[in-house]
């Protein structure tokens, strides 16, 4: 999970980590007492998880509260690389003297994390690495030996940092280290880091991304979720424990393997190409490898309850869920909706392979369920989806 | 012949009294691979399913002379049952967890390497790793398919599922898991070096999908070490940035990690890669018939 930048900072001030004093306003009224409260000049920037913001537009100085308003009208409701802006940050404005760039991220091709730091930092900094690498210091860092002052401090100076700033920088990246390990992040970005003309080495920009995996032990996070931003169906088949995401196609996929299902989503829109209107998949659903009647149940209820769907494709691998059973889950899950009072009013074209794949087969035909075809190949069952989704489209 | 795991290989299971582990140990006995025993330090002496349950993974080597653990322990302790199998040097730990977090992922993998890479580690969230007909070490269906002559290395369990059923009537030497998060352990390279010099390995299935670039450091392995056959097929080619689909590791972030960059990286040193998985079981069923 991405955070917005004002959590980030929230998390960087509990970490003892220095950022601006900052208010978050979600409204033009909001923005102006916050920029009162603030007093003299404000940052106001917009709160979207993405990055390239001040490019867009979406930060913006104000010289007093009457300012922050028309810069916080402007900024609201603005689209950002399709992020919709929802909210600001307004914060006091530092006076800055210089713009460093810092990380700590995950560097998957080396199976450890990675500490990148520069003098250069500020919005080119992608420039920068692609120019003048030699201003960008990767540097590994190990997990088990971690980060302490020195470290940190042989860090900024690989960065090129100047001496003036390198306690600071120091202070600030071993506290940062503490955010990456004891938050179970991926990545805490701060760019710009910076030299303020009183001397602080600051956190002016946050970015941080948690390892879901980890919420298990970081129960707080929880409080991280932009609730109003979730897609309501991603949202429903998460209280299911369902692995959903919603795609902007009408095409229902249900499958078995997040690596199977992802292969699903291909074939569909390979198959889709040559029908009316090009269908495409709606979702992707993994309900994994031991596939319950209950569910698919709710699978089948959450694909169903999506407006967009016109035809659904059910993929299965019978392994160790052989296909009788699937065929069973599918036969249930039929009973199961009836008893909801949800009736399955679209196509299903039902593909089952593996083990047991003609007992499943042959459950199917024998419960002779309504709007439900069987089709012995991936590759044909999704074209079979496709045609009926351009039909019913 | 097959790698890393032959009819001799002697299995442990770490985590054997939990639901997971009962169930999948059955299933390994079923198909005919040797599990000698399991670990849990709380049931030590203990027997389950007919099988001593040992304290440590040291003591269950010493004990039966195992040389594989299989690892079925919740997220919260898996890594300090990799490191207790690091530390008894076991040749090889499969890890099927799935929901590992990134950062004792990360770690036991620097613990591994701190004591000299000794055990090799597959996994975590993976399906584990089959030589059909020999061994079975994890929750790869054992029926799906037959002994033969095609390696297969996948970042994805069903997927791998797929490909060994439609190629049944050709078979495999091995099958690898290798699984799907940002950090694994064995590495495409790693059963790409292992194929190629298995004399029991004819041809070799690749399977990726998007996230990383480790498709993409298997192609450069491949144009340099492997002159066996490889044919290839990548996973999440309309799969939208930002959105992680299923798997951890699976997502598309910028302009890294795309399917299409993974495509064109593996058929630019000469990989045949499969649009669909039938497709890509087509392909190598020409190689195969062509040999």
């Amino acid at each position: 999970m991405d955070l917005f930048e004002h959590q980030a900072k929230e998390l960087f001030a509990a970490y003892g980590i220095p950022v601006p004093r900052g208010i978050v306003a979600h409204t033009v009224a909001e923005a102006r007492a916050a920029a009162e409260q603030l007093t003299g000049r404000v940052v106001v920037k917009a709160q979207v998880k993405t990055g390239g913001r001040g490019k867009a537009g979406g930060v913006k100085v104000a010289d007093d509260a009457n300012d922050a308003e028309a810069k916080a009208k402007a900024i609201l409701g603005m689209d950002i690389k399709g992020h919709t802006v929802h909210k600001v940050l307004i914060e006091e404005a530092s006076d800055i003297a210089e713009e460093y760039y810092f990380s700590f991220l995950l560097d998957r091709a080396n199976r450890t994390f990675l500490a990148i730091c520069s003098a250069a930092g500020g919005m080119d900094i992608e420039e920068v690495a692609h120019t003048a690498p030699e201003k960008v210091a990767k540097i590994p860092v190990n997990p088990i030996d971690g980060i302490d002052r020195a470290t940190a401090r042989e860090i900024a100076a690989a960065g090129g940092l100047p001496e003036k700033s390198l306690d600071g920088a120091a202070e600030l990246i071993e506290r940062l280290w503490a955010v990456f390990v004891d938050e179970d992040a991926s990545l805490v970005e701060v760019n710009p880091m910076i030299l303020a003309a009183d001397g602080q080495v600051k956190a002016l920009d946050g970015k941080v991304t948690l390892d879901a995996n980890a919420d298990f032990r970081q129960k707080e996070h929880e409080s991280y979720v932009d609730k109003a931003a979730e897609d309501p169906l991603e949202a429903r088949a998460k209280e299911k424990h369902l692995n959903y995401v919603k795609l902007d196609g009408n095409v229902g996929i249900i499958g078995n393997g997040a690596g199977l299902v992802m292969s699903t989503l291909d074939v569909v829109a390979y198959a889709g190409e040559q029908f009316p209107g090009s269908p495409k998949p709606a979702n992707f659903l993994d309900i994994g490898g031991g596939a319950s009647a209950e569910v698919m149940a709710n699978g089948l209820e959450i694909i169903l309850s999506d407006p967009a769907v016109k035809s659904v494709f059910v993929n299965v691998f019978g392994g160790i869920t052989a296909c009788d059973a699937v065929a069973n889950g599918i036969v249930s899950a039929f009973k199961l909706l009836g008893d909801r009072g949800e009736a399955v009013s679209r196509p299903l074209v039902v593909r089952l392979d593996g083990n047991n794949a003609a007992l499943g087969r042959e459950i199917l035909q024998s419960a002779a369920l309504p709007g439900v075809e069987l089709v012995d190949t991936m590759d044909d069952a999704a074209k079979r989806a496709a045609e009926l989704a351009a039909v019913g489209a | 012949m097959a790698i890393w795991l032959t009819e001799k290989s002697r299995i442990i299971v770490q985590g054997i009294t939990g639901s997971e582990g009962t169930k999948h140990t059955l299933r390994m006995l079923a198909s005919g691979a040797q599990v000698v025993g399991g670990v849990n330090p709380r049931k030590a002496g203990t027997t389950h399913e007919g099988l001593p349950v040992f304290a440590t993974v040291a003591e269950a080597m010493e004990k039966t002379r195992a040389d594989v653990s299989v690892i079925f322990v919740p997220p919260a302790f898996t890594a300090s049952a990799v490191k207790e199998a690091i530390d008894a040097e076991i040749p090889l730990a499969v890890v099927i967890t799935e929901g590992v977090p990134i950062h004792d992922t990360t770690e036991f993998w620097a613990y591994a390497t701190a004591k000299g890479n000794k055990t090799r580690i597959i996994g975590p969230n993976c399906p584990g790793i089959a030589s059909p007909g020999a061994s079975n070490a994890g929750i790869i269906p054992a029926d799906i398919t037959t002994p033969g002559r095609i390696g297969l290395v996948s970042k994805s369990g069903t997927l791998t599922y797929q490909l060994m059923y439609e190629l049944r009537d050709f078979g495999f030497s091995t099958a690898v898991g290798i699984g799907g998060d940002p950090v694994i352990g064995t590495t495409h390279i790693d059963a790409l070096q292992a194929f190629q010099g298995d004399p029991g390995t004819d041809a070799i299935v690749m399977i990726g999908e998007i996230g990383g670039d480790a498709e993409e450091r298997a192609a450069a392995y491949i144009e340099k070490h492997v002159t066996k056959p490889v044919v290839a097929y990548v996973a999440g080619f309309t799969a939208p940035e930002g959105k992680t689909m299923g798997h951890a590791g699976a997502i598309v972030s910028g302009s890294a990690g795309t399917a299409q960059a993974k495509k064109e990286a593996l058929e630019k040193v000469g990989v045949r890669v499969g649009k669909t998985p039938s497709e890509t079981a087509r392909l190598m069923r020409e190689i195969m018939q062509n040999r």
